[in-house]
């Protein structure tokens, strides 16, 4: 763990960069989750709904037939695709989702990219019989209308955004207009580990039972901890989860994976990390794609969960200090990394995992020996009109 | 630094409110985006507001993620940014308006473009500060974030307004309204910008919260729209801030007849501020 001067604060990155208006609202959400970390009654409460409702723990799977196709001597999948609704999303849903209620707020809000976080955030909110809003770029809700069908089944009224880029960044700007005026009513749930403190470190907290498990798993099938843990990196919520795990442990290597689009020199892609700068975006100073004016960049990758021009305030601080290497993988390692896992392992994996699995070959190439531990974020149903254009079928 | 007779432009701006004070009105802040309707516009639309009686003009700095503004801002922005405005291009507005009017002039806009200026944040205090600019306001700068700000700013006699909102709470004006410099600037409710047809129904206590924290003069802005609003703050602010509604007002008027058509639209909320 990076350690802090103050709290919500990464060496250089994270903070406040909020509307005054917001500012109590922020502070009293802090208050309202430390409150609930330290609470028995909460957690065994949290538990209990990930046991029973959620599906966890997840399993971990062997994968011999892909490490063999990557040449690799392991690889451990810790399946999030078979959490409810489909992708790791869930654990932070259903986390804040609890939070609000305890917290007397009624009425929720939620940004949303690929829609797995709104899904998860409509599902968690049926639950507990709140109202749920959910903010969705145009562009995206066209690219993944099925979620929007399932976000409306489940109760949520979706609202498009058709401003900016029409994606997730927009989203979220929307969605924190909506908290600006609603404040005293509304619960922002956010879904990334992005945003203001403290929403990195609460998202990371929740998403950190992926690693928690994931350890556990693994030293009970290797008797001995992974050799690399690699996960994909949008906001970075998946990767800080199951990273968290591994940070104080120095014979592990840890690799984030970001979207690579038609590639960094292309300038159309969502690699915050490896082709940004520091910036202050969303209530947070962190790595950004902006250009020489401090105007955000618009974005590409093939998968809408990734495509966002920024990245939470811990992945930035970890790629400065060096403990995390971040890379990127493009579109068409992406998708070929999909159809490689569908065809050796029987799993259809989302196209934003399916970034982490294209980044196997190198890892294989630096050490063949290695055994390797990835975080499959969510299962790839959502992605399939997607990728049906893309001849991965012959 | 040059040693210069002019004033600078936190005295400008107390200048502006003094005068307004002892003329017994309100004093008149008119935001306007740079570059919106287009760049070639925006300085014919300044000189229009101080025509119509603006005491005070907020240069709108256009960003690509205005998570304050309402729908009105966010256009205009877009339109400037598609024609590449820059921060550069607004300090050669000011600098213009300044030389021309000598008049009172605010920067209003986001972090990042902000941080990202040549030369960084001193480069720009000292810029502005030689343009004749008296200060900026940042609305997602809370004051847990601006200590680097004021470093660049203080040095050069610029100030940073500061936003308070309703949900602010007494303990935490109590902390910060007494370092404020420059006037007071009081968001009217919870909510971006944007013209409304109300105003919050508990502005007048909200105001009398902050007051008993400052002598500074008082400035209510977000969603005021209409001379009623205006006429409606006499005796409860020293000063209205007007942004959406005096956009709409160009956006509303035809090509050629839009500098007369903001004129007019601030002549009324001045007239309002009078009587």
């Amino acid at each position: 763990m990076i350690t802090t001067a103050k709290p919500g604060r990464y060496g250089e990155f994270g903070g406040q960069y909020l509307p005054e208006t917001l500012m109590p609202a922020v502070a009293e959400l802090e208050a309202a989750w430390l409150d609930a970390r330290a609470d028995t009654d909460f957690q065994n409460e949290l538990a209990r709904v990930l046991h029973d409702w959620v599906g966890r723990p997840t399993p971990l799977t062997d994968a011999p037939r892909l490490a063999r196709a990557v040449g690799l001597a392991r690889v451990l999948l810790k399946r999030e695709d078979l959490a409810h609704t489909g992708a790791h999303k869930i654990n932070s849903a259903v986390g804040q989702a609890l939070l609000a209620k305890r917290m007397g707020k009624h009425r929720v809000v939620a940004e949303t990219g690929a829609g797995q976080h709104g899904v998860a955030s409509a599902a968690a909110c049926a639950l507990l019989g709140l109202e749920c809003v959910v903010y969705m770029g145009t562009v995206d809700a066209r690219r993944q209308h099925a979620n929007v069908f399932r976000m409306k089944l489940l109760g949520a009224e979706v609202r498009e955004v058709d401003a900016g880029s029409r994606t997730l960044k927009d989203a979220v700007n929307e969605a924190i207009r909506d908290w600006v005026t609603n404040v005293r009513t509304t619960y922002y749930l956010l879904g990334s580990a992005i945003g203001p403190h403290p929403y990195p470190a609460m998202v990371r907290d929740f998403q950190a039972v992926i690693g928690r498990e994931a350890r556990e798993q693994a030293l009970a099938l290797l008797g001995g901890l992974p050799d690399v843990v690699v996960a994909c990196v949008g906001g970075g919520s998946n990767a800080i989860g199951i990273f968290s795990a591994f940070l104080d442990d120095p014979s592990v290597k840890i690799v984030g994976v970001e979207a690579g689009g038609e590639g960094i020199a292309s300038g159309k892609h969502a690699a915050s990390i490896v082709g940004g700068s520091v910036g202050v975006l969303h209530g947070s100073r962190t790595l950004v794609l902006q250009d020489d004016q401090g105007q955000i960049r618009e974005t590409h990758s093939v998968s809408a969960g990734l495509d966002y021009p920024g990245v939470g305030p811990e992945h930035a601080a970890l790629a400065r200090s060096g403990r995390v290497r971040y890379v990127a993988r493009t579109d068409r390692e992406a998708l070929d990394a999909f159809a490689l896992l569908s065809r050796s392992e029987g799993i259809i994996p989302a196209l934003e995992p399916a970034h982490a699995i294209a980044e196997l070959p190198a890892i294989a190439k630096d050490d063949p020996s290695q055994t390797v531990l990835l975080c499959l974020s969510g299962r790839g149903d959502k992605d399939l009109e997607i990728v049906m254009g893309e001849g991965l079928v012959r | 630094m040059t040693i210069s007779t002019a004033p600078t432009g936190t005295a400008r701006i107390a200048r502006a409110f003094a005068r307004a004070r002892a003329e017994r009105r309100l004093a008149l802040v008119v935001y306007l985006t740079v570059g919106y309707p287009d760049k070639a516009a925006t300085g014919g639309l300044l000189r229009a507001a101080l025509d119509g009686g603006a005491d005070v003009l907020e240069l709108g700095v256009p960003f690509s993620d205005p998570l304050a503004d309402g729908a009105t801002v966010q256009r205009a922005s877009e339109i400037a940014l598609r024609q590449r405005v820059s921060l550069t291009d607004c300090l050669a507005e000011a600098t213009t308006i300044v030389r021309e009017r000598d008049a009172a002039v605010l920067l209003m806009g986001y972090a990042n473009p902000f941080l990202s200026y040549r030369g960084g944040l001193s480069g720009f205090a000292s810029d502005a500060a030689r343009a004749g600019v008296a200060g900026i306001i940042v609305p997602d700068l809370p004051s847990e974030e601006s200590a680097e700000f004021d470093a660049a700013l203080d040095p050069e006699g610029l100030a940073r307004i500061d936003l308070y909102a309703p949900t602010t709470p007494d303990d935490r004006l109590a902390r910060l309204v007494p370092a404020a410099r420059g006037f007071v600037y009081c968001v009217s409710l919870a909510g971006v910008t944007g013209a409304r047809r109300a105003l919050g129904a508990d502005v007048a206590t909200f105001v009398a919260r902050v007051r008993r924290h400052t002598a500074l003069p008082i400035a209510v802005g977000f969603g005021i729209s209409t001379a009623e609003h205006v006429g409606s703050l006499r005796g409860v602010a020293d000063a209205v801030v007007v942004g959406s509604a005096a956009l709409d007002a160009v956006s509303g008027a035809p090509a050629d007849g839009r500098p007369e058509a903001l004129r007019a639209f601030v002549s009324t909320l001045a007239a309002a501020g009078k009587s």
